[in-house]
């Protein structure tokens, strides 16, 4: 059968997820949406953002009340350049995507960065930009952006 | 102090252009054309309605296209006492698995015309279509079966079915 | 342990498929892998494959797959949502058991009828990191300029796509192949800074089908078995920002427990071109001693969810034809080559 006889037509999935976080996501998104960037000391002693449930190393549970603030400013640890934007990024426009390292961490969180490419540079410090109303969403980060 | 995050939501969405691929597409062809074609198993000989690509006990392809008639013997059934999803259909209903004279599987089809008392395994059906200017390339240009009038078909003619 | 070899192996030609479903694709490819053992596919001890519902948009796709194989009477059957490499791992762990001696692994995908870098964001966490949607390419994006900040150098990049599309040359499954130059390589504008096009995979449909079988049964299937000495797998830590996206830890660890030693032949799985850079050092491969993905790679083919397993196949396949004696053959799942598998590959002497 050619390609022209084979039939086809727009389809799609869609799931509404309502995700409960535990009390450690939660306890991350609680400070985001109080405008503040948790991460959590492991086993060695390193802040990690965001905060895991359990030490990578040694799977022990980390404490979910003890919980260290980091940011606002940082440091990007690498970053590329997103041209072809797709439905649900937070831009509707090209924009940068970012590790960023968070004054006070000592792992990089995932992000974007309101910046044109030609400033991209790793190593360039960056801040985040708050979302106007902050819900408990890692869009409350609204983005990063370059410190003059 | 407001209470802490607890839950999150974070619906998803992903599009495709789909396609049913080459077997189904022709059945689906059949269908617009008010056809019910299957297909027969190069191997065992068994016809499909509808056709996914090949058969599902032998593995192998098919070998040629068959049309089975619109008319056919229902083998099983289930009496429907609720509604579910979007379908909104008078209760109770009947959901029945109807062996088209000719194919070697059943399909699912709503019963109309015959009370729930009445509906037995092996009354003999006939597909009843939507008017004709509203086929499209879908086997729900058949919206429901109803009875023949004919002799009920014997259990043993159908009973590898059920 | 027993001993276990791939006996047979064979792929589909790997491009958008816009007319053939997954069963369709897949039909072809199961006959031609099974012809040369001369089984069918009822003699099959255990059969196993690796798909993802979500690529195509199909629920249950993987069940309805089986039609391919024609499951009656029952079969004893299992899926992975994963690359047909780690439906290769169960079937040869089911192997150990002993109370049978064949297997047949399959993998089959469709990435074209939907945004396979959308699809994949899936993979990633649902409550930090999903819901911005970052596609694979973008994230592999983020390894590459990692790399790059760390010396390796765009014409390192450029050399490793150059030499795929030339070895893909003699590889009739392949779908990107030709001979390039490397200079004029980087001359192409970017496409996800720091990534070219020609740096990221096509976009490719595909099935792959491999047997293994064990022991004795194993040399009476195939003249020359391709036998695994060694497969592990293993994976990294799940948060981007908390790995060294410049080295692999869990290949090479993978690798370590595999006991890749010296190897003529290695197929990597590599959809990024910087990926290979990756995993050959994390493999400790010398590219002077070592043929690196003859077949060309998953640059210059990518059926997801299939291309780890063809990586078994070719190296096997060459194993089986003579072309060497010892081969490793890699595959990756997840972003920026999260977790992988390692197979180590040996012909009798």
């Amino acid at each position: 059968m050619t390609s022209s006889e084979v039939l086809s037509a727009p389809h799609f999935m869609e799931f509404p997820y309502t995700r409960s976080t535990g009390p450690m996501v939660g306890a991350f998104l609680t400070g985001l949406r109080d405008r503040q960037v948790l991460g959590v000391r492991d086993s060695t002693g390193r802040v990690v953002v965001p905060p895991p449930e359990y030490d990578a190393a040694t799977a022990e549970a980390l404490p979910h009340d003890q919980l260290v603030p980091v940011g606002p400013e940082g440091v990007v640890t690498s970053w590329s350049w997103n041209a072809h934007v797709r439905p649900g990024q937070p831009f509707d426009r090209p924009f940068a995507w970012a590790l960023v390292q968070l004054d006070g961490a000592d792992t990089s969180l995932l992000h974007v960065l309101d910046a044109p490419p030609e400033q991209l540079s790793t190593g360039m410090r960056v801040r985040i930009r708050w979302a106007d109303e902050t819900t408990g969403f890692i869009n409350d980060i609204a983005c990063f952006e370059v410190v003059a | 102090m407001s209470e802490p995050v607890t839950g999150i939501v974070t619906p998803i969405r992903l599009d495709y252009r789909y396609t049913p691929g080459t077997s189904p597409s022709k059945f689906l062809r059949g269908m617009k054309e008010g056809r019910i074609l299957g297909q027969r198993c190069a191997s065992c000989s068994k016809v499909y309605v509808p056709p996914r690509g090949s058969c599902p006990m032998c593995g192998s392809a098919f070998s040629e296209e068959v049309e089975v008639a619109d008319t056919g013997t229902l083998v099983t059934f289930a009496i429907v006492n609720v509604n579910f999803a979007n379908r909104v259909i008078d209760l109770p209903y009947v959901s029945g698995e109807v062996l088209f004279d000719g194919s070697d599987t059943t399909s699912m089809v709503l019963v109309q015309g015959a009370s729930v008392d009445e509906v037995r395994m092996g009354m003999r059906v006939k597909a009843h279509w939507v008017p004709k200017e509203q086929w499209d390339f879908t086997f729900a240009n058949i919206d429901y079966v109803e009875p023949t009038g004919e002799p009920d078909a014997e259990y043993d003619d159908f009973k590898e079915f059920v | 342990m027993r001993d276990v070899a791939v006996v047979s192996y064979a792929q589909s030609a790997t491009r958008r498929d816009e007319t053939r479903n997954e069963v369709e694709m897949l039909l072809p490819v199961v006959a031609e892998a099974i012809k040369p053992t001369g089984l069918t596919t009822h003699d099959i001890g255990f059969t196993v494959s690796g798909s993802t519902d979500y690529l195509a948009g199909q629920a249950f796709a993987f069940v309805s797959a089986l039609d391919a194989i024609g499951p009656w009477p029952p079969i004893q059957e299992s899926h992975v949502e994963m690359d047909g490499a780690w439906a290769l791992y169960e079937a040869w762990v089911r192997l150990q058991h002993g109370d049978i001696d064949t297997a047949l692994v399959y993998a089959f995908g469709k990435s074209s009828p939907g945004d396979v870098g959308r699809v994949l964001s899936l993979q990633l966490d649902p409550y930090l990191v999903a819901p911005l949607w970052p596609d694979a390419v973008s994230l592999a994006a983020l390894q590459a300029r990692a790399l790059l900040d760390s010396g390796i150098s765009e014409k390192d990049l450029a050399r490793v796509v150059a030499r795929s599309r030339r070895n893909a040359v003699g590889n009739p499954h392949a779908q990107l192949s030709g001979a390039v130059d490397e200079a004029s390589l980087l001359d192409e504008p970017m496409y996800a800074d720091p990534l070219r096009k020609h740096d990221c995979p096509p976009i490719s449909d595909g099935a792959a089908v491999v047997v293994l079988a064990a022991g004795d049964k194993a040399r009476e299937l195939c003249e020359r078995p391709a036998w695994i000495r060694g497969i592990d797998h293993r994976i990294d830590v799940q948060s981007l920002g908390s790995r060294d996206l410049t080295t692999s830890a869990s290949t090479r660890l993978a690798g370590q427990k595999a006991g890749v030693g010296d190897v003529d032949i290695a197929e990597l799985h590599a959809p990024f071109s910087h990926q290979e850079l990756i995993v050959a050092d994390a493999l400790g491969l010398d590219d002077s001693r070592t043929t690196i993905n003859p077949s060309g790679g998953a640059l210059a083919s990518n059926p997801v969810m299939v291309a780890g397993l063809v990586r078994i196949g070719e190296a096997a396949k060459r194993i089986s034809a003579g072309e060497g004696d010892r081969a490793v053959a890699h595959a990756t799942s997840g972003p920026a080559l999260q977790q992988n598998l390692v197979c180590v590959l040996e012909g009798d002497s």
